[in-house]
């Protein structure tokens, strides 16, 4: 049986701004176990981000409500103050940010940055931290590490400087690794090689990892549960084959027909979800998903709870279609073959 | 207007077009070197067309999309539109050409000015080709309605827009002026998947109803090959591939083409698995001093000795299929034969464990089909 690193129960995440209460994360639950890859889908806004970076108490503030419980190792991360935070905090959960041009400090050297880390957690010295820092750089796979480590962010280009970032979330050997959206600002080539990386460090610091990302085509290799999220609630969860090959939520189908496919011959007109994500002050009655989808019908006024509704034991969604209707619906969407609208 | 405008004539012929940035160092600013953004490439867009332009980041592709519509001048070499070199026009010479190639940015954030308002940014370029005060307002939400936003988005500010919506206003000022040519430079990178696909549906009415020619330019064969009829593919400042798009797929005959193809994600896990994955080690190499020989072969796994010392030129494959390898994948003996008797091109004089492959052994970085 493998150990349960973190149980997410119920979490509720409101800011409260000028404009009213945004619900930015609604009634999310999940467990992750070691050596298990997570994958959070969703478009922007839907939620995804604010629920991982919760997890590391990054979304505190005074304007910020919490609901549920996080708990890691049977403490409740919500509960913790800043000191215990801080000792979980880039030493056993940490965090690589999408944005490796604007998370990195453009003033001090690379080996300075990862060793930081080290050295306030392992309290260690400079010189042990900086040789920490080289083993770090070689493992995630820069070349001359030695001469590399005393580089500034600027001479690294893009893939490399999320190659540094990495080294620096893995300093501390985390139990859970949140990567939020790591190859979006990257090419495909180097998309590739970041992901192949982080499925294989993985294992061999034998860590649990959460991969956030708004295309499905990127966790489709290494994730084993996948969670699509929609306006800050969970539409659907299930085991990465049945996720792909019988996906229970129309909001599920639509992010999965949106991907141009090299498999398949050239589609004349490509699915796409009409409309754009709603409020999180003013999410619609019922089903959130609702305005946008084409199968919507009366009993979606009312908002359907996330259950077991196929086969599939842990396969979980939110939606009133029975699942003949969805599977015969959702055919076109998914082979894209539907009219053009 | 005065073009002669049949189907088959070329708009824009870029000619054996180098754009060199120098590097200056010292107090005389003395040139110690150059990045070779672009380097030597030829290739023509038919009208009505539209040709990906794709490779990585630092390949040079978006400096040749900006050479075209000249907002670099090219080192060397010639930009033909419409049967004229523009190439070494003056400013005052290109304003009336402004009109006629227009240009959509990567960054819907950082390409619309905070300060102004929708109606402004999109009404700027009528206002500079002197259209009247009175017409541009009428045209602007014309605009807005082309693009599928709402006349009403006329006073408000880029901020108050999603990146989805931000990138339709690009799109709506880069129409403004009823352009030919529109080189959209990585339109969708920015965006969500499903904002993704909207877009280029959205690109795909727009080149139909207004008779558009397009280069566009990105990273991802998977969003190229959903818009365009022919692709380009570049590699440190070389053309390095050009093919019908859909030969392309089917069968790539340079190994960077075959390496771009398998890093797009597959959504199907048993695919994704089954796949040969090319995983390109490292980044591409800097453009100052490109390795020799064909520059792709410090990364390439088919490379022999010839790959770093002479640099293969680009062959003509027949159909329309042009590649730049010494040992191009997926060409039959036959049509090797023709290659090189056209050409003089040896690719032969590869050492035979790299030798071609013929149509049997064809590498299969897509599964599936």
């Amino acid at each position: 049986m493998a150990e349960r690193l973190i149980e997410v129960k119920d979490l509720e995440v409101k800011f409260h701004t000028e404009d009213g209460v945004v619900n930015a994360v609604d009634g999310v639950s999940f467990e992750l176990q070691r050596g298990q890859v997570l994958g959070i889908v969703g478009e922007s806004g839907s939620g995804k981000s604010v629920t991982a970076m919760t997890l590391l108490g990054l979304t505190r503030d005074s304007n910020t409500s919490f609901g549920g419980e996080v708990i890691y190792k049977g403490r409740n991360v919500l509960d913790m103050n800043e000191d215990e935070l801080q000792d979980v905090r880039g030493n056993e959960m940490s965090m690589i940010f999408q944005d490796p041009m604007t998370s990195l400090n453009p003033v001090y050297s690379i080996g300075m940055q990862i060793g930081e880390a080290i050295r306030v957690h392992q309290r260690a010295d400079k010189a042990q931290a900086r040789r920490r820092a080289i083993d770090l750089l070689r493992q995630v796979g820069i070349p001359n590490a030695e001469s590399r480590v005393d580089n500034y962010p600027h001479e690294f280009s893009g893939g490399m400087r999320q190659r540094a970032m990495i080294a620096m979330a893995l300093a501390c050997n985390p139990d859970v690794l949140i990567a939020d959206e790591p190859t979006t600002a990257l090419d495909v080539t180097i998309q590739a090689q970041i992901i192949e990386l982080i499925d294989r460090l993985k294992d061999e610091f034998n860590s649990a990892v959460i991969l956030i990302t708004h295309d499905l085509g990127v966790v489709a290799d290494v994730a084993d549960e996948i969670i699509v999220m929609y306006a800050g609630r969970v539409v659907e969860r299930a085991a990465k084959r049945p996720l792909f090959y019988d996906p229970q939520h129309p909001y599920t189908w639509g992010l999965l027909g949106s991907i141009p496919r090299l498999d398949r011959p050239k589609q004349e007109r490509l699915h796409s979800i009409k409309g754009t994500p709603p409020s999180l002050i003013r999410t619609p009655k019922g089903c959130k998903f609702r305005p946008r989808c084409p199968h919507a019908f009366d009993k979606c006024m009312e908002e359907p709870r996330l259950e077991n509704r196929v086969e599939e034991p842990g396969h979980l969604d939110r939606c009133w279609l029975s699942v003949d209707e969805k599977r015969r619906l959702r055919v076109p969407t998914l082979e894209g073959t539907e009219e053009a609208a | 207007m005065s073009s002669a405008g049949n189907g088959d004539a070329p708009l824009v012929e870029v000619q054996n077009v180098k754009k060199y940035f120098p590097i200056r160092k010292g107090v005389l600013g003395r040139e110690v070197g150059a990045v070779h953004a672009v380097d030597d490439v030829t290739f023509a867009v038919k009208e009505g067309e539209t040709l990906g332009l794709v490779g990585e980041s630092g390949c040079g592709k978006s400096t040749l999309g900006r050479t075209i519509v000249r907002l670099h001048e090219p080192t060397e070499g010639k930009v033909i539109f419409e049967g004229r070199d523009i190439s070494k026009l003056g400013t005052r010479a290109l304003r009336p050409l402004r009109r006629e190639m227009q240009m959509i940015f990567q960054d819907p954030y950082a390409s619309l000015n905070p300060r102004k308002r929708v109606g402004s940014i999109i009404g700027t370029p009528l206002k500079i080709h002197g259209v009247e005060k009175s017409q541009r307002r009428a045209r602007v939400q014309e605009l807005l309605e082309t693009v599928g936003l709402s006349p009403e988005h006329y006073n408000r500010f880029p901020h108050e827009f999603s990146g989805g919506q931000r990138q339709r206003i690009g799109v709506a000022r880069a129409l403004a002026l009823n352009p030919k040519l529109v080189v959209a430079d990585e339109p969708v990178s920015a965006l969500d998947v499903s904002i993704q696909s909207q877009m280029l549906n959205l690109l795909d009415d727009l080149q139909r109803e207004l008779k558009l020619t397009y280069i566009f330019i990105a990273h991802d064969l998977g969003v190229v090959r959903h818009v365009s009829d022919r692709i380009a593919v570049m590699y440190l400042g070389k053309l390095v591939e050009l093919s019908p798009a859909e030969d392309l797929y089917r069968r790539p005959i340079m190994p960077y083409t075959e390496a771009l193809l398998s890093a797009v994600p597959i959504p199907d896990p048993d695919l994704s698995e089954q796949r040969e994955r090319i995983v390109l080690q490292g980044d591409v190499p800097s453009p100052i001093n490109p390795p020799s020989g064909c520059r792709f072969h410090p990364r390439c796994r088919y490379m022999t000795d010839i790959c770093k010392e002479v640099e293969p030129p680009l062959v003509d494959y027949g159909r329309g299929h042009l590649a730049a390898c010494h040992h191009p994948l997926n060409v039959d003996r036959e049509t090797l034969e023709r290659a090189k008797v056209s050409r003089r091109h040896t690719p032969d004089a590869a050492d035979d464990a790299a030798k071609p492959r013929d149509s049997s052994g064809r590498s299969d970085p897509v599964p599936g089909r």
